[in-house]
C-alpha cells in the first residue's frame, strides 16, 4: 500500500466517520434526555435524503403529506389530553404547532415544486419536512409512554422504523436516488484532493458539535434538556415540561439525520432501506461513548468510519461484518467497566 | 380570614391496591408554617408527592382558589407550588449556579436576578460554591441548594419534605432558621418532619399522621404538649 | 381445565388439522410457519417477557441452526436427525459467547448488542464461500423417518408442530420451578434474588442461550422445510418481525408467542395481499401497518392479545396447596461455638468523606432479640449491609458463630445462617406469595434447569414448596398463599418477607424496620412471632422506629448516632439514659 491510498483510505474514512459522529451525537442526545433508543435515526437520514433528492427533482416528496398526517394525528393527541381543561390559549398553541406548522410546510412544498429551485432552498424545505416528522413522532409514538421502561421505549422505536422504512418505501419506491452536490468546488492539497461536497461534511460536522457545545453550555434551554437528562423529576419539580425537552431533542435529532442524509446523498446512492444501516453504525459509535459521552462518541465515529474504509480496501467483501462485528470487542469492554445494573421499577 | 392558599380536602392516593393515604385533609393559609409529623411509612411523603402532582390522587386540590387537581407537575410549579423531595433531586452534574438558574426557568430573566440575590442572600455558602457541581457538595450544601432552587421560582408555598434528614445538629438548626425567615419574607411553607419537635417548635400549626390518616390536628403549640403525641413522636422517656 | 389437559387437547386439534378434507394446502404451509415462528418467540417471551431483555439477534441464531444442518446434511451427508444437536450446540454456543459480554450490562446493551451482531452475521452468510454466499445452500435434504420422507408440507407440519409444542411444555416446565423463579425474579427483584442465592447473571445467560437454542431448532426445520437455507431470512427484518410475533401474543406468555406468530403470519399474508391496492407500487408493505401496529399496540395493551384473550375464557387456575408433610433437611451447618454469635468489632465505613459507620462495636447472643436504634442517618442501615456483605467494611471486623465474615459475598452469608429483610420491600409483585417465599429457600435446593423442564426436580420441588408453606403458615398469611404478593398491603408484604428469609432456616435473622406501615394488630402479632422464634433458639437483630415495638419486644438495644454507638443497654436503661434522650429529641435550640 503505498501513502496516496493510505490518504486517500484515511480521507474516506474521515468523511464517513463524521457523517456517523453528527448521527452518534445525535442518539446520545436523544437517549440522555427521553431514554429512548432512536432506531428510526436512521429513517431521518434517508427521508432527508431522498425528500432532498426529490425535490431537486421537481417534484413534491411524500414526506411533506407524511408531516401534515402526522400533524393532524398530533393534535388529536393533545386534544384528547387537554379534553379536561380546555383553554383557549393552549388550543391555539397546539394547532399552531401540530395543524398549521405543517401545512404551511406542505403549502409552500406544494408552491415551490416543479421549479427549479436553488439548492439552499431545497435544503431547508427538506429539513424543515424531517424536523416536523421528528417533532411529531415523538409526540404520536413516545411522549405518551415517557415513563416507561427503556425496553418498552425501544419495542416502540423499532415500531417507528419499520413503519418509516415502509412509508420511505411508498414515497421514494424501491430505486435509489441521488441529489445535486451542495458545493461543486475543490482543494487540492498535496496529493489529497477535496471535494466541495466532504469539505462541506467537515464542516457541518464540526459546526454541529461547536453548535450543540454551546447550546448545551450556555443556553437556559440547552442547560433545561441537560438537566432533563440528568434528572427527569428534579428538571419537572423547576416546571421543565420533559415533554418538551423531548420534542425538542427529537427536533434536533431528525434535524441531524436530515443533514447527514442531505450530505451523503451526492456521493452515494440511497435507497429507501439505507439510512437503518448508516444509522446503525451511528449506534456503534454511541455505544462506544456508553450512550452518555458526547466526545467519546465523535471519536469513536472517526475510528468505525476508519476502520469502514480500510476493510473495505483489504476485505472489500467482509466490510460490514467487520464494522458490526466491532460492537463485541466494545461491548467486552464496556461489561468489564460495568456499574450495578439497577432495578427496573415499571 | 380569608381563604387559604392551599386547601386539600378528602384525598385518597393508592399504589396499586394498597391505599397509602385515606380520607385527608388539609389547609395552609399564607404567610403559615404548618407542619406534618409521623412515623416512617405513614404516608406524609406520598401525600407531598401527591400534592405537587408526582403520584395520582382522589380529591381535591385548590391553590389560591384555583382547581389544580387536574394539573400537570410543571403548572403547579408555574402557579406557585414547590417541592423540595425528600431526595432533593438536584442536578448532580451541574454546578451550583446552574441549578439555581434553572429554578428560575419559569419566571422572568429579570426576576430571576432578584431571586439569586435573595438566594445567596439566605445561603451565603451557595455563593461560595457557586461553580462547584452539585452532586460533590456536602449533605447541609445540597439540601441549602435544593431549597435555593426551590426558591429561584420564587414561590407563595414551599413544601419541603424531611429537610433534616441525614444532617449534622448544626446545619438542622441553620436550616430550621431560613424556614423561619421565609414566612417572615411571605412565603408560606408545609413541612414534612421526623424531628417532631424542632418542626414543632417553628410551626403555626400540626398535624399528626399515622397509617395513612390524620389523627390529630391543632395549632403547633398545643401538639407539642399533647400526652399522645409526646409519647409517640417527642421521645420515648415517657413511653 | 387444567393445563395439562388443555395441552392435549390443541395437540389433538393441530393433529387433526391437516387430515379435514379438503384443506386447502397453502393453508397447511401458513400453518408451518406459524409454528416455526412461534418456536422464536418463544424463546423471546423468556427473554423479554420473563426476564426482561431482549434480543434483536433472533433470526442469526435461526441462521445458525439452518446453515450448520445445510453444511453438515450437504457437504458432508451427514442425517438430518445427527446435525440436530450440532445445529442446536452451534445456536446455543453463539448465544455464550455474545451472552458472557453482555448480561452484566445493563438492559439495552443486549438489545442494540443482538442487532449490530446479528447484521453482521447476516453479512458474513451472505458472503462466505462455504455458505453459497447470496445464493445459499441449496438441495438440502428432506427430514425422513426409516423410508418415510417428509418431503412436503403437509408432512413436515408433524415435525414442526411437535416442536412447537415440545417446547412448550419444557419451557413452561422450566418457568414453574426453582430455577424459573429465579428467572422471573430477574425483572423485577433481583436484588432481593441475588440475597438469597439466586446468581441472576447466570439466570440470564441461561434465558438468553436457552431463547437462541429454540430459534436454532427453528432454524434446523425450516432449512429441512424449505430444503435451502439463504441468508435473507435471517437479517435484521426477520430480527424485528420475531420481536413483534412475541409483543402482539403477549411478551409474558409461553402460549402468547405461539398466538402471536399466528397473528402475525396471517396478518402478513392479508396485507401482502391488499397494501399495493392502496399504495400501488410492491415490496414489504405490512411493515408499515406492523409498525404502527407496535407503536399503538405498547401504548394501549402492552402486555398482549394472550392474557386479553385467557380473560374472556372461564379459565381458573387451579390452587395448588403443597403438601406440608413432606420434610425438607435442614441445611448442614457446625454449631456455633458458644459465646455470642455475632460479633461487630470496631467496624467503620466511609463513603468519600463521609463517616457512616464509625468504630462500632456490639454483639448479638445466641437465643437473643437486639435491636438497632438511633435517628435517620445514624448509620444502622450502614451497619446492616456490613453485616450481610452488601457493602465491604473500612475497616474493623464481623464474624458470625466464630467465622470472620467481612469478606464474604452476600450468598456465603445467606449460606451461612443470616436471612434478612429489606427495608423498601423486594418481592415480585407477579409472583404469589408461595413463589416468592420459596426464593428464600433457593439455596436448600438442587434442582437445575435441565431437571425442571424434564420434570425431573418434582421431589425437590416439593420440600422446597413444603417447606415455604410451613413458614407462610407460621407467620399467619395462610389464606394469602396464592395471591399475588403485589396485591398484599404493605404491612402483609413485610410479613412475607419474613417467611421469606425463615426459609434460609436462619440462625439469625435481621429484620429492617419489620414494624413500619403495620396496624396495632398486625404489631402485636409480629411481636409474638418474633418471641416464639427467639425461644425456638433463633437470634434476631432488628432495626426499628417505633420506640413502644422496640421497648416491649427488644432483650437489649444499642443506639447509634452520626455513625457512633452511643448507648448500649436494657430497655429500661436506655429509656433514662441521658445521652439517648438527647440525640433521639434532636440538638435543635
Amino acid at each position: 500500500m503505498n501513502t496516496t491510498i493510505l490518504l486517500f483510505l484515511v480521507q474516506d474514512g474521515i468523511t464517513n466517520g463524521a457523517i456517523y459522529a453528527l448521527l452518534g451525537l445525535a442518539l446520545v442526545l436523544v437517549f440522555a434526555v427521553t431514554r429512548v433508543i432512536l432506531i428510526p435515526q436512521g429513517e431521518f437520514v434517508t427521508y432527508g435524503a431522498l425528500t432532498y433528492a426529490t425535490l431537486s427533482a421537481g417534484q413534491v416528496p411524500g414526506t411533506a403529506q407524511l408531516a401534515a398526517v402526522m400533524g393532524i394525528v398530533a393534535f388529536g393527541l393533545d386534544l384528547y389530553l387537554a379534553r379536561k381543561s380546555l383553554h383557549a390559549k393552549r388550543i391555539l398553541r397546539a394547532f399552531a404547532v401540530n395543524i398549521a406548522f405543517p401545512f404551511a410546510i406542505l403549502a409552500l412544498t406544494y408552491a415551490l415544486a416543479g421549479r427549479h429551485n436553488t439548492i439552499p432552498v431545497n435544503t431547508a424545505l427538506s429539513l424543515l419536512i424531517v424536523a416536523a416528522i421528528g417533532l411529531f413522532l415523538y409526540r404520536i409514538a413516545f411522549q405518551p409512554i415517557a415513563h416507561t421502561s427503556v425496553l418498552v421505549l425501544l419495542i416502540a422505536s423499532v415500531g417507528c422504523h419499520l413503519a418509516m422504512q415502509g412509508f420511505g418505501l411508498v414515497f421514494f419506491g424501491a430505486e435509489g436516488l441521488r441529489g445535486p452536490a451542495v458545493s461543486n468546488a475543490a482543494l487540492t492539497i498535496g496529493p489529497l484532493s477535496f471535494s466541495g461536497q466532504s469539505l462541506a461534511v467537515y464542516g457541518i460536522t464540526v459546526a454541529f458539535i461547536v453548535g450543540l457545545w454551546l447550546f448545551f453550555d450556555y443556553t437556559l434551554y440547552g442547560k433545561a434538556l441537560r438537566a432533563t437528562a440528568v434528572n427527569r423529576l428534579g428538571a419537572r419539580l423547576v416546571g421543565i415540561r420533559t415533554s418538551l425537552s423531548g420534542q425538542l431533542a427529537f427536533l434536533l435529532a431528525s434535524l441531524i439525520g436530515a443533514i447527514s442524509g442531505i450530505l451523503i446523498v451526492p456521493i452515494t446512492t440511497l435507497y429507501y432501506d439505507t439510512g437503518f444501516l448508516i444509522g446503525l453504525k451511528g449506534f456503534i459509535a454511541a455505544i462506544i461513548g456508553g450512550l452518555i459521552s458526547y466526545p467519546i462518541t465523535a471519536v469513536a465515529a472517526l475510528g468505525v468510519g476508519l476502520v469502514e474504509a480500510f476493510s473495505s480496501f483489504y476485505a472489500s467483501n467482509f466490510k460490514e461484518v467487520i464494522v458490526f462485528t466491532l460492537i463485541i470487542p466494545v461491548l467486552v469492554l464496556r461489561s468489564l467497566a460495568a456499574p450495578e445494573v439497577e432495578e427496573e421499577q415499571d | 380570614m380569608s381563604a387559604p392558599l392551599l386547601a386539600v380536602s378528602d384525598v385518597h392516593i393508592s399504589y396499586g391496591k394498597v391505599e397509602a393515604v385515606r380520607s385527608v385533609s388539609l389547609d395552609v393559609s399564607a404567610n403559615q408554617i404548618v407542619t406534618i409529623i409521623g412515623a416512617n411509612g405513614a404516608g406524609k411523603t406520598t401525600l407531598l408527592n401527591a400534592i405537587m402532582g408526582i403520584l395520582p390522587l382522589k380529591g381535591r386540590v385548590t391553590f389560591g382558589g384555583e382547581d389544580m387537581t387536574s394539573f400537570d407537575i410543571e403548572d403547579r410549579v408555574a402557579a406557585g407550588l414547590s417541592l423540595v423531595p425528600e431526595h432533593r433531586e438536584l442536578f448532580g452534574t451541574m454546578n451550583v449556579e446552574d441549578n439555581l438558574q434553572l429554578g428560575a426557568f419559569r419566571i422572568a430573566k429579570a426576576t430571576a436576578a432578584q431571586s439569586f440575590e435573595r438566594v445567596y442572600t439566605l445561603f451565603p455558602r451557595l455563593k461560595e460554591r457557586r461553580k462547584q457541581l452539585a452532586g460533590t457538595l456536602s449533605g447541609g450544601e445540597q439540601q441549602m441548594l435544593a431549597m435555593g432552587r426551590a426558591l429561584m421560582g420564587a414561590p407563595k408555598l414551599l413544601m419541603l419534605d424531611e429537610p433534616s434528614l441525614g444532617l449534622a445538629p448544626i446545619i438542622v438548626s441553620d436550616i430550621f432558621r431560613t424556614v423561619g425567615e421565609l414566612r417572615a419574607a411571605g412565603v408560606s411553607v408545609l413541612l414534612v418532619e421526623q424531628n417532631a419537635q424542632a418542626a414543632l417548635k417553628i410551626a403555626d400549626h400540626a398535624y399528626v399522621m399515622e397509617l395513612g390518616e390524620f389523627v390529630l390536628d391543632g395549632p403547633a403549640a398545643e401538639i407539642a404538649t399533647n400526652q399522645q403525641v409526646v409519647a409517640s413522636y417527642l421521645g420515648f422517656q415517657h413511653a | 381445565m387444567s393445563q395439562r389437559l388443555s395441552i392435549l387437547v390443541f395437540a389433538l386439534v393441530m393433529a387433526a388439522l391437516p387430515l379435514i378434507p379438503e384443506m386447502p394446502p397453502f393453508w397447511i404451509v401458513l400453518l408451518d410457519n406459524i409454528g416455526l415462528s412461534a418456536l422464536v418467540a418463544m424463546g423471546l417471551v423468556l427473554l423479554t417477557g420473563v426476564g426482561g431483555l431482549t434480543s434483536f439477534g433472533q433470526a442469526a441464531f435461526c441462521g445458525f441452526g439452518a446453515y450448520t444442518t445445510a453444511v453438515l446434511t450437504t457437504q458432508y451427508g451427514l442425517s438430518p436427525w445427527l446435525s440436530l444437536p450440532a445445529s442446536l450446540v452451534v445456536s446455543g454456543v453463539a448465544a455464550v459467547i455474545l451472552g458472557v459480554v453482555t448480561v452484566r450490562l445493563s438492559g439495552h446493551y443486549l438489545p442494540l448488542g443482538t442487532l449490530a451482531w446479528g447484521i453482521g452475521l447476516y453479512y458474513l452468510f451472505s458472503k462466505l464461500e462455504f455458505l453459497g454466499r447470496n445464493d445459499g445452500i441449496t438441495q438440502i435434504p428432506p427430514l425422513q423417518i426409516g423410508h418415510f420422507k417428509m418431503l412436503d408440507a403437509g408432512t413436515i407440519y408433524y415435525a414442526i408442530w411437535f416442536a412447537v409444542i415440545v417446547s412448550a411444555i419444557l419451557t413452561l416446565n422450566l418457568l414453574d420451578s426453582r430455577t424459573g423463579r429465579g428467572i422471573r425474579a430477574l425483572r423485577r427483584g433481583h436484588v432481593a434474588a441475588e440475597a438469597f442465592g439466586v446468581k441472576t447473571a447466570r439466570a440470564k445467560l441461561l434465558v438468553f442461550v436457552y431463547a437462541a437454542v429454540l430459534a436454532g431448532l427453528s432454524g434446523w426445520l425450516y432449512a429441512h422445510f424449505q430444503r435451502a437455507a439463504t441468508p435473507t431470512p435471517f437479517g435484521a427484518q426477520a430480527d424485528i418481525e420475531y420481536l413483534f410475533v412475541a409483543v402482539v401474543g403477549g411478551a409474558g406468555y409461553v402460549w402468547g408467542g405461539v398466538l402471536g406468530a399466528a397473528i402475525v403470519v396471517i396478518l402478513k399474508e392479508v396485507l401482502q395481499g391488499y397494501l399495493p391496492l392502496i399504495f400501488g407500487g410492491q415490496g414489504q408493505l405490512e411493515i408499515i401497518v406492523f409498525g404502527i401496529m407496535l407503536v399503538a399496540l405498547v401504548q394501549f395493551a402492552p402486555s398482549g392479545v394472550w392474557p386479553w384473550l385467557t380473560g374472556l375464557l372461564p379459565l381458573k387456575s387451579r390452587l395448588r396447596r403443597p403438601d406440608t408433610s413432606i420434610a425438607l433437611s435442614a441445611p448442614v451447618r457446625a454449631a456455633p461455638p458458644p459465646g455470642p454469635l455475632l460479633r461487630i468489632d470496631n467496624a467503620r465505613k466511609q463513603f468519600g468523606g463521609v463517616t457512616a459507620v464509625n468504630n462500632v462495636s456490639f454483639e448479638v447472643g445466641a437465643r437473643e432479640i437486639l435491636a438497632l436504634i438511633g435517628p435517620n442517618g445514624a448509620g444502622k442501615s450502614t451497619t446492616f449491609n456490613l453485616i450481610t456483605g452488601v457493602l465491604k467494611a473500612t475497616s474493623g471486623t464481623v464474624s458470625f458463630a466464630g467465622q470472620p465474615i467481612i469478606d464474604a459475598p452476600p450468598q456465603a452469608i445467606t449460606q451461612l445462617g443470616i436471612s434478612r429483610t429489606f427495608q423498601h420491600v423486594k418481592l415480585v409483585p407477579d409472583m404469589t406469595v408461595l413463589e416468592n417465599v420459596a426464593i428464600g429457600a433457593h439455596l436448600r435446593g438442587r434442582s437445575g434447569a435441565i431437571a425442571s423442564m424434564l420434570r425431573l426436580d418434582r421431589a425437590d420441588e416439593a420440600r422446597l414448596l413444603a417447606e415455604a408453606t410451613r413458614q407462610i403458615e407460621r407467620v399467619g398469611l395462610g389464606d394469602q398463599i396464592d395471591q399475588l404478593a403485589g396485591s398484599l398491603s404493605l404491612g402483609q408484604q413485610r410479613i412475607v418477607e419474613i417467611a421469606r428469609a425463615l426459609c434460609v432456616n436462619p440462625m439469625l435473622l435481621l429484620l429492617d424496620e419489620p414494624a413500619a406501615g403495620l396496624r396495632h394488630m398486625e404489631k402485636q402479632r409480629l411481636a409474638t412471632l418474633l418471641r416464639q422464634l427467639r425461644d425456638g433458639g433463633m437470634s434476631v437483630l432488628l432495626v426499628e422506629h417505633d420506640m413502644g415495638f422496640v421497648m416491649d419486644l427488644a432483650d437489649r438495644i444499642v443506639v447509634l448516632d452520626f455513625g457512633t454507638r452511643i448507648a448500649e443497654g436494657t430497655p429500661e436503661a436506655i429509656k433514662t439514659n441521658p445521652d439517648v434522650i438527647k440525640a433521639y429529641l434532636g440538638a435543635v435550640a
